[in-house]
């Protein structure tokens, strides 16, 4: 097994916002906090275009590499957690994540205030019980354990969000492209998706 | 030796003295590779459904993520 990725298809999502609400729901997320939110480029003009955006699981995550109290880990799979117990709330992750991924249930609040950090755990819990109650409350649902991907991906109507195996996805949206008669213009085509189906998505 | 060449000398030799303080000194920090200390977390086929065995879990994902290619589930 590879890589757990999320990738988010610009032509299809429609920014119905199902994603987001799959998440807060599965996860009973605090208050204040959007693991997943959608980002809309160029609102209201024509050709607007939507991406769904929630921690993408770097594999060289810059949160990983300045938390002061080394909470973060990456899982087997390629899922970046973090300990919430270790976490001091100092907000420093928040500032290294290019994509505002780790949020605090507190908010905008003085240093020390702002309560654990909080962020997408690919819907793969944390570092308690598989499927605890203490799991549930510090992290969400652990849907990966379950053999499920993670319920924003499930639930996209338009299946513009895609998750799982980084090799599946990218063939997935390799076939798409090139259904729609493209690739070969965009940017960076051939580096990212160039290569041959990497394992055949059947 | 005349001493307008002496001058000359001595004032090569302070004006060298007075660069040897501009010495520099490595300003590249060192990191150090950071270790998870937090607690330890089990993996996702240790689970009730799975009991363990990685390569029935491996299976699943493997088809869920595939279950995504709506082109693969249409006839
Ligand atoms: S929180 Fe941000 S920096 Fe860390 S893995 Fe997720 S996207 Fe990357
Ligand atoms: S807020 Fe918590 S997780 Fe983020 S860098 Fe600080 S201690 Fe680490």
């Amino acid at each position: 097994m590879g890589r757990m990725k999320f990738l988010c298809d610009a032509e299809r999502c429609i920014e119905c916002n199902g994603c987001v609400t799959a998440c807060k729901n599965e996860n009973e997320v605090p208050w204040g906090v959007n693991r997943r939110r959608v980002v809309t480029m160029n609102d209201g003009v024509p050709g607007e275009r939507s991406l769904s955006v929630a921690c993408m699981h770097c594999s060289d995550a810059p949160c990983m590499a300045v938390c002061p109290t080394n909470c973060f880990y990456k899982t087997e799979e390629g899922v970046v957690l973090h300990d919430k117990d270790m976490c001091i709330g100092c907000g420093y992750c928040f500032f290294a994540c290019p994509f505002g991924a780790p949020q605090f249930p507190n908010g905008p609040a003085a240093f020390g205030d702002r309560g654990k950090m909080d962020k997408c755990t690919f819907c793969a819990g944390g570092p308690e019980e598989t499927g605890s109650k203490e799991e549930f409350a510090k992290y969400g649902s652990n849907r990966l354990a379950e053999g499920k991907l993670p319920a924003c991906a499930e639930m996209c109507s338009t299946k513009a969000l895609l998750a799982g195996d980084s090799s599946t996805v990218s063939d997935i949206f390799r076939d798409r492209v090139l259904r729609r008669g493209k690739g070969l213009e965009a940017w960076g085509w051939m580096t990212a998706y160039g290569a041959e189906q990497k394992e055949g998505a059947q | 030796m005349n001493a307008p060449r002496l001058m000359s000398m001595l004032a090569a030799a302070a004006l060298l003295a007075g660069l040897s303080a501009c010495s520099e000194s490595p300003q590249v920090t060192t990191y150090e590779q950071g270790k998870y200390q937090g607690k330890a977390d089990s993996q996702p086929w240790d689970s009730p459904v799975f009991k363990g065995d990685k390569a029935a879990w491996e299976h699943a994902m493997k088809q869920r993520a595939r279950g995504q290619h709506e082109y693969n589930r249409i006839p």
